[in-house]
């Protein structure tokens, strides 16, 4: 069976139609890893034994007459997302010898839809990244070339669509750690709402602007999978209580009617000159769907990666706090009491991205500095709210490039931080403003490197975006 | 901004915070991390050419209040996880090095 | 030059709840070790905290109860530092938005005055988990860690050791009536921090201040605050200064000592916690919250003194537990006078209540069946010595006190033809004590009274025997 590039609808239609068994399925897709996997390094882990039970399961439950539209599809899920005994590395050492003792409210409601967990996906150390190449065990490599970076920090589970060894992978997104890897590795990667769904089980990078979500060989597929996972759940305090539509039902027709707006500061200086060509040919292509296409301004995105690492690594340096090694994971006990102890462990721990952005963060927290920084910072990110609810005002949704080059070189970035932060200019801004946002592949580069068209829609206009994508998607595969 | 000249006398102390986040570094790392930091908040620091005077910070983009849940029990976690999960255990304790004040 | 004495405090009250803070791991004392614990309150990866609407309410209870302003605005914040009983390495707190604020605590001095003690703030957080010590290592139970903890914080009114402990005491005996924690001691349910500065008389500016940890008790509260008093006011007799510092209480040795406290200590980089929304209180909540508010411990005592008329001594005793005062003007309301009810609470049934460590609550005895009792007396239907018998027998066993009356007998004589035989017997067989009467010796009618009593077997009626006594020995 060639699984490769099998969407979950194909899956899911073979699945039901009996044309093949869930436990086959699997098989064949932990035989593809075994092919591939050692060229790409996409999964961390994979447990075999596991899958192969879960695979089992699903089988047993169809022939029992449940169905749903994952029962029985393999899922990759991105090492930071805790899944019952599974260990949950974050791809650092400071959780070796970890394992979950809970589900992670998505991994519980994909576990009742049924899907099968075949692997664990390999990430920049606990999200921090546009790369993976912060990874502690191995570097992951973009399929399209395998002399680039996948994008980061979702970077296994973007990989391993592209190499055709996942039918559905779950990565989240800080500041584009869904879009970016979606975008340079040519699949579809999806930032819902802020509060759409639960972060429960996420092992928290930055909690204001964590999200989860699908990264899918189509559009249609990344609504399947968030229809799973959507919903408010009581576990996360910050989860929406809106009701969850049907996302499918938003994949209808093109896209007369809608008023899609382009962000003059997301075309400036900087931006490559065929990624740009590429998402102005898709600007084209959606005016030739029908949509109105208008010009808007959100005058405070040049402020937004400084907010960005502000916010994202203050929160980070409390939510690392807890990796100390007193209650799991790694321990160095080379000190005498408790503080020698962190010192040690930590040291050991951590890679030099995480240490930057610990001690950043914990500098903008520190006292004397708070005011300048962090105070500050949540006031410029309420001007980029602002920005996007005025353009929403007379929008449907927005526009732009997902990242200003496509896949970069490994290495290329890895000795200057400040130039690696400086690419998620174009995604950072929709965590900042709790927005959704979708990559969907736009044209590729003359070197067949992928673009990523990103489609910025308002807080709850999951629909709107997938509308877009989706038609977008299809007129491409036309033309193609 | 206002008060940037005195920060950046004081400015940022790799050393320091590193020792408030209790992270151990090595004399090379505090100097390369010194470098590299300094240009980074140099950078951060733009937002300080923004009016903010008048503008409420953000805390959360979602805007609901009083979530909480009923004082109702739900279970606990078997106590043979924590223990396999942690490092060193003393009696149904996680041990950790003596804690001294 | 003289110099007086500033304290402040900060009292940690475990709230009566049935779970923890933030998630859903019962409370309790004296289990196994790391037990009742949850991804959360590990600080396990992924996991996030969900309020407990009973502690903010018990938190909202307790600063109506001590006269605090409700915030309608109120939040948490993440505290860092790190420690190994502290899961996530920050504490969630309350910092520049608290649920309650002001107030104060109005505490009786020694010479009978009044002085309130002003509040600063009230705010909630959580509990951090429980160390022990061993030779080379310590080990940490987090059972209690995530427990909500509500945080008192007085402003620096407190004058002496005397007035902190009674600003303990009157807190705690509050916060009973309220119900919001145990106040159990053993149980660590209530710790306390301690600031303590002097200053030259009169001087507007207060001291440099040494902070007090380890007290455990409020006795411990007085003495370490007592030894400080001295140790600051003698270097500063000798013209030497208070270094600010924390210092721990050693109640074995009865000194403080300086603690080794590091130069961040205090850098706690606070900030709004991200995972949780803002607590929005509006008036309805807050009253809704406070209908049930019970009358302060203070008020209760005035009203006993005026409304009973009964001394403010007694009103004080009987006001300080609520289930006390509850119990005597039940029993009152059941048809007792109020100072014969009083007579036996402060005699009888608080006796009991510390011989056998019982709750007045949990007494077989009813409220109602000592005004039954005290009633009982007063219509002259059993003398003392049957209701003590009787009294006894309702605290063992309960019942109404009419039946206990006729299962023991007890019913007082007062039929005048049957006194008068005992009387009359009783005369015929003590003539000496008769003779010793006529001679001018009064104390012979009380032997006299008491051999009629005997041969009532108790249940004569003593006035009524007392003046037949005197008519027949007179004639």
């Amino acid at each position: 069976m060639d699984i490769s590039g099998l969407t979950i609808r194909q899956a899911s239609d073979m699945l039901s139609s009996g044309a093949c068994s869930a436990f086959a399925l699997t098989t064949a897709l932990l035989q593809r890893i075994a092919d591939v996997d050692a060229s790409i390094r996409a999964y961390a882990s994979v447990d075999t034994a596991f899958a192969l039970e879960q695979a089992r399961a699903a089988d047993d439950a169809r022939a029992k007459g449940k169905s749903s539209p994952l029962l029985g599809v393999p899922i990759g899920v991105k090492d930071l997302l805790n899944v019952e005994g599974q260990p949950c590395t974050c791809s650092s050492k400071i959780l070796k010898g970890y394992t979950a003792p809970y589900d992670a409210t998505v991994i519980a409601r994909l576990r009742d839809a049924g899907a099968v967990f075949v692997g664990r996906t390999n990430m920049d150390e606990f999200a921090m990244g546009s790369s993976t190449e912060n990874s502690a065990y191995q570097v992951t490599r973009n399929p399209v070339d395998v002399d680039r970076v996948p994008g980061g920090s979702s970077g296994g589970s973007a990989a391993a669509l592209a190499a055709g060894e996942a039918v559905a992978t779950l990565g989240t997104d800080t500041g584009g750690s869904i879009r970016q890897p979606a975008a340079f590795c040519g699949c579809v990667g999806m930032k819902p709402t802020y509060g759409r769904v639960s972060r429960y089980g996420l092992t928290a990078f930055a909690s204001s602007l964590d999200q989860i979500g699908p990264m899918t060989h189509t559009v249609e597929d990344a609504a399947i999978l968030l229809q799973v996972m959507a919903g408010q759940d009581v576990m996360d305090s910050t989860s929406l209580s809106a009701a969850v539509p049907d996302y499918t039902q938003a994949l209808q027709g093109d896209l007369r009617g809608m008023r899609l707006g382009l962000p003059k500061e997301y075309f400036v200086d900087g931006l490559d000159d065929e990624v740009r060509a590429s998402i102005l040919q898709a600007v084209e292509t959606c005016r030739d769907l029908g949509a109105e296409i208008v010009d808007v301004s959100l005058p405070h995105t040049e402020y937004s990666i400084a907010v960005y690492y502000i916010i994202a690594t203050a929160e980070a340096s409390a939510n690392l706090a807890r990796f100390d090694g007193v209650r799991y994971g790694q321990r160095v006990t080379s000190g005498r009491d408790p503080v020698e102890m962190y010192g040690a462990t930590r040291e050991a721990g951590f890679g030099a991205e995480v240490k930057r952005r610990i001690i950043l963060g914990t500098y903008v927290l520190s006292s004397g500095y708070y005011d300048a920084y962090y105070l500050r910072a949540q006031k410029v990110r309420r001007l980029i709210l602002n920005d996007f609810e005025k353009a929403f005002a007379s929008c449907d949704a927005l526009l732009t490039p997902t990242t200003p080059t496509p896949a970069f070189r490994m290495g290329e970035n890895t000795g200057d931080p400040l130039k690696m932060y400086l690419s998620d200019v174009f995604t950072a801004t929709a965590n900042l403003a709790g927005i959704c946002a979708l990559s969907v592949p736009s044209y590729e580069t003359a070197a067949g490197l992928p673009v990523g068209l990103q489609i910025l829609g308002p807080a709850l206009g999951e629909e709107q975006i997938l509308r877009v994508g989706h038609a977008f998607e299809q007129r491409r595969k036309v033309e193609a | 901004m206002a008060g940037a000249e005195k920060r950046k006398a004081g400015g940022l102390d790799v050393a320091y915070v590193a020792h408030l986040a209790r992270l151990h570094l090595t004399d090379d790392e505090v100097a390369l991390f010194q470098e590299q930091m300094e240009g980074i908040v140099h950078y951060v620091e733009q937002i300080g050419a923004l009016d903010v005077e008048d503008v409420a910070p953000l805390s959360h983009t979602v805007s609901v209040s009083n979530v909480w849940r009923e004082d109702e029990p739900s279970p606990s976690i078997d106590h043979s996880k924590v223990m396999a999960n942690a490092p060193e255990e003393h009696d149904g304790l996680i041990s950790v090095p003596k804690i001294v004040d | 030059m003289a110099y007086e004495t500033t304290i402040g405090l900060e009292v940690h009250v475990q709230l009566k709840t049935r779970t923890k803070m933030f998630c859903g791991c019962a409370t309790g004392y004296g289990e196994a070790p790391n037990s009742l614990v949850c991804p959360v309150c590990l600080g396990y990866p992924g996991a996030m905290p969900v309020m407990n609407r009973e502690a903010i309410r018990l938190t909202v209870v307790s600063g109506l109860m001590l006269g605090c302003e409700i915030a309608r605005w109120s939040k948490f914040d993440r505290k860092s530092y790190f420690y190994p009983d502290m899961p996530k390495n920050y504490q969630i707190s309350q910092y520049d938005k608290p649920l309650c604020l002001g107030g104060g605590v109005s505490i009786d001095l020694e010479d009978g005055s009044e002085k309130t003690i002003g509040l600063t703030r009230i705010h909630l957080e959580e509990d951090v988990g429980k160390n022990t010590h061993f030779g080379s290592s310590s080990g940490v139970d987090f059972n209690r860690a995530g427990h909500p903890l509500m945080e008192i914080v007085t402003e620096p009114d407190i004058a002496s050791p005397h007035e902190a402990y009674a600003f303990l005491q009157t807190l705690k005996q509050i916060l009973l009536y309220a119900g919001v924690s145990d106040c159990n001691l053993e149980e660590g349910n209530m710790r306390c921090d301690v600031n303590v500065s002097m200053r030259p008389v009169g001087s507007p500016e207060l001291g440099t201040k040494a902070e007090l940890k380890n007290l455990n008790t409020f006795k411990g509260v007085f003495h370490a605050l007592e030894y400080e008093q001295q140790r600051q006011s003698a270097l500063l007799a000798r013209g030497e200064c208070v270094v600010q510092e924390t210092r721990r209480w050693d109640p074995e040795r009865g000194e403080t000592s300086s603690m080794r406290t590091k130069e961040d200590a205090h850098d706690y980089r606070y900030f709004p916690e991200p995972d949780l929304l803002p607590v929005v209180l509006d008036a309805s909540q807050i009253s809704v919250w406070g209908e049930d508010l019970p009358e302060a411990p203070r008020a209760r005592r005035s009203r006993f003194a005026q409304e009973y008329d009964i001394p403010a001594y007694d009103a004080g005793v009987l006001s300080a537990d609520r289930d006390v005062a509850d119990f005597f003007e039940k029993a009152v309301s059941a048809g007792g006078s109020a100072k014969a009810v009083s007579n036996w609470i402060m005699t009888d049934v608080l006796r009991v209540l510390s011989e056998t460590g019982r709750r007045v609550s949990d007494l077989p005895l009813t409220a109602d069946a000592l005004g039954g009792l005290t009633k009982l007396v007063e219509d002259g239907a059993v003398n003392m010595t049957g209701a003590k018998k009787i009294f006894s027998v309702l605290v063992e066993e309960g019942g109404t006190p009419s039946k206990v009356l006729d299962d023991l007998g007890l019913a007082q004589v007062s039929d005048t033809e049957a006194l008068e035989r005992m009387v009359d017997e009783a005369i015929a067989a003590n003539p000496k004590s008769v003779a010793d009467y006529r001679s001018g010796k009064a104390a012979a009618a009380q032997f006299l009274m008491g051999q009629v009593m005997r041969l009532s077997r108790g249940k004569a009626n003593p006035p009524i025997v007392l003046e037949m006594l005197k008519q027949k020995l007179d004639q």
